[in-house]
């Protein structure tokens, strides 16, 4: 505290032990002494600098991982990548005119052309159109399989979290069950058993399988966040269980299930695919990038086209959720600031 | 202060009723590796306005006595195995969670040890404070922010208004302990537990903030309970002291007898440890040993294996907490020892 000590002649408040730490500075005379170790321990030069920095600090977890969120180019790529392909599956129409199901034998497996950008597939359809058609159904199931299991999953983990005991050993041996159904062969076990090729039912077999990994989650943030002593400390001072766990709790365990969700969406997406290719999953006349990988199997030897664009559409669309999770990981993460 | 407590303790109904008292109190933990018997058997008792230190080193279960008043204890592994906690003529242990809720906060509420970690991090210290109002008494949004700032002035924080709507990462150890403080002063509750409350400071900011809570204390007339493992920290603002080892109370004392003339091999041991100007080039002593493992407490009494004056006796028997009297006999008010040799200790 070097400037300090300079010229305590100058303080009007020479006459107390603990104002030996004030600046001569007129309006932090009137402050405390451990105002002022705090002000000097944040650096200030003067009262005017201090505001404008306090105010610039003035940020939760939230709003500091937005600053860090802000700087990371990864974030933003992926973010207008899935911001394109959002607007891709909600007006495919702007993007084409042809109808992806509008098909003509007679063009079966044509190259490039004015009329059909990325060719035609050996039904002769349109490859460029049922690409950017194929985004509803990838985006559909990716985005609602996730709020469904995240959903699911964190009521029901956080739950077992919060109360222990009884419905904790339940709910673990359940998700310890559900680690053990082997996702490809449940998946058609269950698809050819229910025998409907809907979006929705997609959906909720990515929810029924999916949740039990966000649930593992959400138990172990919560049972981390019951544990600080901020939770306590609320409880102590009178805090009942619901507002414990919805203010308290919930806002600081929700990051690492917001990480694990958003890299999750990625994977339905590319689980979503997988399923059609083998025909368990949606099914024509839904059109879906999966179908079309599998129906280019029999002929992308000599068509590598119709492989190729709906397969690229998939991996950019699951590399831009994945990259976008580790951006939102990495920001939410303090040990990797 | 200790001249005024005790004066204000003399009043007729005061004396009779303590506002806490602690009966016997057990608490163990059950773990996978066997029971740890945390608390065995305490008895204290705190009036209004009167200050109460409970001195010991970790598990000691001067925390864990603290937490079965509050009601806090984490259940299980913890479970209280007997005794009465009276507060204000109220058996706690039998009052069911809600009612108990109640009075958590309301009528006794707590300061920790570690204002960081213990004010939530996401939440403003204003909505943090007004929380206190929202949840015992249903104030609005607006009104509890306003409570906040005025309760911000009162523990002596600086543009409250301003710093009311800032993040406790923001404050500095000494301001975050007080907001703390505001916290437990909310609704002023009659009794305050502070859990080692300036061990995580400066110490230029743990004299100021054991001054502030001695200033409110003095204000609102309540009961103080301390808890700490810091000598130093006791002697200016307690009026008496019990000492906790392995569970139990092996010395209480007004305080300044305590330091006076130790009556407990152990407090005796406790304090020659301190360090001091005028021993400064010789060793520094301390007490020989390891505090005792809870899962398996030493036979009779508990400080036997690092006692300078142990004997067979002390192998065998617990020592009850004898009263403590003068060599001619005359009682010494407020005074015991759990040790067999507390004469000797006393006297010798």
């Amino acid at each position: 505290m070097p400037d300090q000590n300079t010229d305590p002649a100058d303080d009007p408040m020479g006459t107390e032990v603990h104002s030996a730490f004030a600046t001569p500075t007129p309006n932090l005379a009137s402050m405390e002494s451990e105002q002022l170790i705090e002000k000097e321990q944040l650096g200030a030069d003067g009262p005017e600098l201090e505001i404008g920095r306090e105010r610039e600090k003035a940020r939760s977890l939230w709003q500091d991982a937005w600053r860090d969120l802000r700087g990371n180019w990864i974030f933003w790529v992926s973010s207008l990548v899935i911001l394109f392909l959002l607007v891709v599956a909600i007006a495919p129409g702007l993007f084409t005119s042809t109808s992806p199901l509008a098909c003509n034998l007679s063009n079966s497996l044509q190259g490039g052309s004015a009329a059909h950008p990325f060719g035609t597939d050996n039904q002769g359809c349109d490859i460029y159109s049922r690409t950017i058609h194929g985004a509803r159904a990838s985006i559909t199931v990716g985005v609602f399989a996730t709020l469904g299991s995240v959903v699911v999953g964190a009521v029901l983990g956080g739950l077992a979290g919060f109360f222990g005991g009884w419905w904790d050993a339940i709910l673990s041996r359940i998700t310890d069950i559900f680690f053990g159904i082997p996702l490809l062969l449940g998946a058609m076990v269950f698809l050819t058993a229910i025998n409907s090729h809907s979006v929705w039912i997609v959906v909720a077999f990515l929810v029924i399988l999916g949740w039990p990994q966000i649930a593992r989650i959400a138990r172990g943030s919560v049972i981390t966040a019951k544990q600080q002593d901020y939770v306590t400390a609320a409880r102590a001072l009178g805090a009942g269980n619901s507002r414990l766990m919805l203010r308290h709790i919930l806002p600081n365990a929700v990051a690492p299930i917001i990480v694990v969700g958003t890299i999750a969406l990625g994977s339905y997406i590319s689980l979503e695919a997988t399923l059609s290719f083998l025909g368990v999953g949606l099914a024509p006349p839904t059109v879906s990038w999966g179908i079309d990988l599998s129906n280019a199997v029999q002929v992308f030897r000599n068509a590598p086209n119709t492989l190729f664009y709906p397969a690229a559409a998939l991996s950019i669309t699951v590399l831009a959720f994945i990259m976008l999770g580790d951006a939102v990981r990495e920001a939410l993460d303090p040990k990797l600031r | 202060m200790s001249t005024a407590s005790s004066a204000r303790s003399t009043t007729a109904d005061s004396a009779e009723a303590p506002l806490l008292q602690v009966r016997d109190l057990h608490v163990e933990f059950r773990t996978r590796e066997g029971v740890a018997r945390a608390v065995n058997g305490v008895n204290y008792s705190v009036r209004a306005g009167e200050t109460l230190a409970i001195l010991g080193e970790s598990g000691s279960g001067k925390s864990v006595s603290s937490q079965a008043v509050m009601g806090i204890l984490d259940s299980p592994p913890g479970f209280i195995t007997g005794g009465e906690i009276i507060f204000k003529g109220q058996n706690l242990l039998t009052v069911g969670r809600e009612e108990r809720r109640k009075i958590r906060g309301a009528q006794m509420a707590m300061v920790f040890q570690d204002a960081l970690s213990a004010l939530n991090p996401v939440l403003t210290v204003g909505y943090q404070l007004g929380e206190m109002y929202r949840t015992h008494k249903g104030t609005s949004r607006k009104d509890a922010k306003a409570k906040a700032v005025e309760l911000m002035e009162r523990v002596g924080i600086p543009g409250a208004r301003e710093r009311v709507t800032q993040y406790p990462h923001q404050f500095s150890g000494g301001m975050r302990q007080r907001v703390m403080i505001a916290m437990a002063l909310a609704l002023e509750p009659d009794l305050i537990i502070a859990d080692e409350p300036t061990t995580a400071l400066d110490v230029t900011v743990q004299a100021q903030v054991m001054e502030l809570l001695a200033d409110l204390q003095r204000e609102y007339n309540m009961g103080l309970i301390l808890i700490t493992h810091d000598l130093g920290v006791v002697a200016d603002v307690a009026d008496k002291i019990a000492v906790m080892y392995a569970g139990r109370i092996v010395e209480t004392a007004p305080v300044h007898e305590l330091y006076a003339r130790p009556s407990h091999p152990y407090t005796k041991g406790l304090l020659a440890s301190i360090p001091r100007l005028d021993q400064k080039g010789q060793d520094l002593y301390a007490i020989k040993g390891l505090p005792p493992n809870l899962l398996h407490i030493p036979s009779g009494c508990a400080f036997n294996p690092r006692c300078p004056m142990a004997q067979e006796i002390c192998r065998a028997e617990i020592p009850p907490l004898h009263a403590v009297t003068e060599e001619d006999g005359s009682e010494l008010v407020g005074r015991g020892s759990a040790c067999h040799f507390w004469k000797e200790t006393l006297h010798g």
